[in-house]
């Protein structure tokens, strides 16, 4: 199997910055650019540095990537992009776009989308995708062009459409219950999460009242002085260094994010079989409707209800030339349709196959990727837990002096 | 006169049963509101014995871990008779000769009224005690009798604080089982206070108040100086408050009117803080109670991860239940301790107050004296006397301070120190539950290394 792209090459997110510029409808806008840097992978060789492209874009540019990605690459779980509003905020967090640590984690969530992408055996290979990292002018045309957007527009249709089903791949269903599974419990776990989060920050920043009190207190205290200010020096580390603990815990949350998102990716393909697999319904139903057709022409029975036979009968029988006449175009028609039902037949299962093999991949990755964000939120815990047996028993040894 | 006789009230439900040892699991559920509660001061011990005469007051200082064998611990009802044999004797075997408990509320209804009364049973070896072991029912209304009456007698000395009559802030009710228990510890320790102080524990209104029944009780109260002259020296009081003592404070109590200013500024301040603190820390674990069992729901999705998914949970439930001990033991420790230090604050305050009208009244007749040479005599032998009063006074405020000074720096260390000891217990219980967790994990992880090495 082919090197990802991810392999050959080395591409970071390296710097956000702010620029103002007018957009189309010639408003000024202030908008954060980000730096994608692209460095051919050494082999080995120490000492041979090659060289680093770069070039900037924005995250509107990212977006139609996605959208390019997602409507060329039906069949694959498409990875998602870091969230395009702050979601799941908890009181000191900002809901600002342009909030420094917001910026710096979208930095680091849009280079996370980029690796995603070139490290997937399908996408990596595409030249768009390339083009992307590569070439700053005239990315856009590019993309136009494949005229990807006409699809995207029936697409966004197709998704939001409500149809039923009467043969679906059972594993897609399943699937799909999934999807919507993890999207409300991730969701909710990042509600409560966010809570938790706000509570924590209070329990600790309150203890750095005890400080200044202490502070103040000591100085009328001879014995117990120098144990209750050293104390509160204690209590005002306890307090500050919830900052830390937390801007990390935001990084956990970013991870649960991606796969929030990503459950919404997965549902996409499962819809796309749902649709695929309608149409094929239906153009099957519209094969064997034209059929009966033919044959009640062709014996003069009729069978079914129809409202030109009731008009028929009500205005008089054809004559058997213009009957010939219809039993030819409906032959052309069932011969056309029934190819195209075998070839829509085919495309089906081709889908199926490959969204599979692509669901598969996709689920080795998530259950690899959460099992391993569990892990890290177990050792921030245990990091968090150290701190403050530090802090307390430090604390301890002062208040045992007062 | 209250009819005392066992009318049913709503029962309430037996307190947790005596055993040694720190009272974590002595209050089932957190309190529902912290703000304003009187909670329940844990031991205060640190005990100095006087010798009985006042005038001549010698200290002896008692070792500082007899006082931790204590027979305070007002959130287990130890009874008297196994308080003695916790009793650690050491140098002076008869320290301790007079037992306090205080339990059993029990509700009672009249016409007129409900009210609660406390059992308290005394168990003693003096010889002024007619019996050795006493158990009489009190209601609050009795133990501000008593109050006030050792206030009377000992207008410089620091009597302990006694509960509060009614909680402002927050919504408990009056008669909810956590505030009854509040108060009980609270009066069971205000009772310990006065028999471990040196002078109060000889007075012969706490005598009567521990071992009448409670028709003398009643006759009891009726008697001594009466409403007039209660309100005679009321009025005199406030007369002489008027900037009365102030002008030849000798700088000592300056001094420590002084420092109860700031100290009761700072003290305010804390008590503000630690019950901010338990409400923060209450309102995290509500959400913490939340966070696991997403965790269980999630799980049940998944195959692979399950298993992870399964043990955070279970992590965080465990750190959830040790939030909710950390939290009892703030509401069981420090919150009491720091109200109770409120309220001695104003009880200092008051004490210095009236060692300045003491201080007043010899002032005035001083200034009379000059003023009428007629009758010389008389006054110069009224001032005599006052000025034995006013030195009495002084001498027991200050052993009385020296003393109170030296509980408060006690207890205030055995208070903090106790919030840094929950504090570590908690931080170790969640540490030790992660680190399983984690264990747990990458043990899984080599496994599964392993077996993909395997052809």
């Amino acid at each position: 199997m082919e090197d990802c792209l991810s392999k050959k090459i080395e591409i970071t997110v390296s710097e956000a910055e702010k620029r103002t510029g007018r957009n189309a409808m010639n408003m000024q806008e202030t908008y954060t650019a980000y730096l994608i840097e692209t460095r051919a992978v050494e082999s080995q060789n120490e000492g041979q540095c090659s060289p680093v492209d770069s070039l900037w874009r924005r995250y509107s540019e990212f977006e139609l990537l996605r959208n390019y990605l997602l409507v060329t690459y039906p069949h694959i779980v498409v990875p998602p992009l870091p969230e395009k509003r702050a979601d799941f905020v908890w009181h000191k967090l900002s809901a600002d776009n342009m909030d420094p640590d917001f910026v710096e984690r979208r930095r680091i969530g849009l280079e996370n989308f980029l690796l995603r992408v070139a490290s997937h055996p399908v996408l990596c290979q595409d030249n768009i995708f390339y083009s992307f990292l590569t070439q700053e002018g005239g990315w856009k045309e590019m993309v136009n062009e494949t005229g990807f957007q006409l699809k995207a527009d029936s697409r966004l249709k197709a998704l939001n459409a409500t149809f039923r089903v009467k043969n679906p791949d059972k594993r897609f269903t399943e699937l799909k219950h999934y999807s919507d599974e993890l999207q409300s419990v991730i969701s909710h776990l990042l509600r409560v999460r966010a809570r938790v989060a706000d509570r924590l920050y209070g329990v600790y920043k309150v203890h750095g009242n005890y400080g200044r009190v202490f502070s103040e207190w000591s100085a009328i205290e001879k014995e117990m002085g120098d144990g209750l200010q050293s104390a509160g020096h204690h209590m005002d580390v306890y307090a500050a260094s919830i900052d830390d603990i937390l801007e990390e815990e935001e990084h956990y949350a970013d991870q649960l994010k991606e796969y929030l998102f990503y459950a919404e990716a997965l549902r996409a393909v499962c819809r796309k079989h749902e649709l695929m697999q309608y149409d094929l319904e239906m153009a099957a139903q519209d094969l064997t409707s034209k059929k009966q057709q033919c044959e009640e022409l062709a014996t003069g029975t009729v069978r079914t209800f129809s409202l030109k036979g009731m008009t028929s009968k009500l205005f008089g029988q054809e004559t058997p030339e213009q009957r010939e006449a219809k039993i030819k175009v409906l032959e052309e028609q069932i011969q056309e349709g029934e190819e195209q039902l075998k070839s829509k037949n085919l495309e089906g299962r081709d889908f199926v196959k490959s969204a599979w093999a692509d669901i598969e991949r996709f689920k080795e990755q998530k259950n690899h990727d959460l099992k391993e964000a569990l892990i890290s939120y177990a050792v921030m815990q245990i990091s968090m837990c150290k701190k403050g047996i530090q802090v307390w028993t430090n604390a301890k040894e002062c208040f045992s002096k007062m | 006169m209250e009819a005392e006789g066992r009318v049913p009230g709503p029962p309430l439900p037996p307190l947790p049963s005596g055993g040694g040892g720190g009272g974590a699991g002595a209050e089932p559920e957190p309190p529902a509101c912290a703000a304003g509660a009187a909670r329940a001061p844990p031991p205060a011990a640190g005990v100095l014995e006087f010798d009985d005469e006042e005038d001549d007051l010698e200290v002896f200082s008692k070792d500082a871990s007899l006082a931790e064998a204590n027979s305070f611990s007002p959130s287990m009802p130890i009874s008297p008779s196994s308080m003695i044999n916790q009793y650690k004797f050491e140098d002076e075997p008869e320290l301790r000769d007079l037992f306090i408990t205080v339990d059993d509320p029990e509700s009672h209804v009249t016409a007129i009224e409900t009210f609660i009364t406390y059992r308290v049973v005394t168990k003693t070896s003096r010889s002024e005690f007619d019996s050795s072991e006493y158990e009489v029912r009190r209601r609050y209304q009795d133990f501000l009798w008593l109050k006030s009456k050792l206030e009377e007698a000992h207008p410089t000395l620091i009597i302990p604080p006694l509960p509060e009559k009614f909680i402002m802030k927050g919504m408990v009710e009056r008669f909810s089982d956590e505030f009854i228990e509040t108060r009980r510890k609270a009066l069971h320790k205000f009772l310990n206070r006065i028999a471990d102080h040196p002078t109060l524990t000889f007075n012969e209104d706490f005598k009567i108040f521990l071992t009448a029944q409670a028709w003398e009780l009643s006759s009891h109260k009726k008697q001594g100086p009466g409403l007039l002259s209660r309100m005679g020296q009321t009025v005199r009081a406030v007369a002489s408050s008027v900037r009365g003592g102030v002008k030849n404070r000798p700088e000592m109590f300056t001094e420590m009117n002084d420092y109860m200013e700031t100290f009761s500024q700072k003290i305010n301040v804390l008590d503000k803080i630690a019950h901010r603190i338990y409400k923060e820390e209450r309102e995290y674990f509500n959400e913490m109670k939340e966070y696991g069992p997403i965790h269980t729901l999630w799980s049940a999705s998944e195959e692979d991860i399950a298993d992870s998914l399964k043990g955070v949970a279970s992590c965080i439930d465990k750190c959830c239940k040790a939030t909710e001990k950390r939290m009892a033991g703030l509401s069981e420790n420090l919150l009491p301790i720091i109200h109770e230090y409120v309220l001695y604050s104003e009880i200092l305050m008051g004490v210095l107050k009236r060692r300045d009208q003491i201080q007043g009244e010899l002032d005035s007749k001083v200034d009379a004296l000059a003023n009428r040479k007629a009758e010389k005599d008389l006054i110069t032998e009224e001032i005599g006397k006052l000025e034995d009063k006013v030195e009495c006074a002084n001498n027991a405020l200050k052993a009385d301070w020296d003393r109170w000074k030296q509980n408060m720096q006690y207890d205030m260390r055995s208070a903090f120190t106790n919030v840094a000891e929950n504090n570590l217990h908690y931080y170790e219980e969640c540490l030790a539950t992660w680190e399983s967790f984690l264990t747990s994990q990458t043990a899984d992880l080599h496994v599964e290394e392993d077996s993909e090495d395997r052809p």
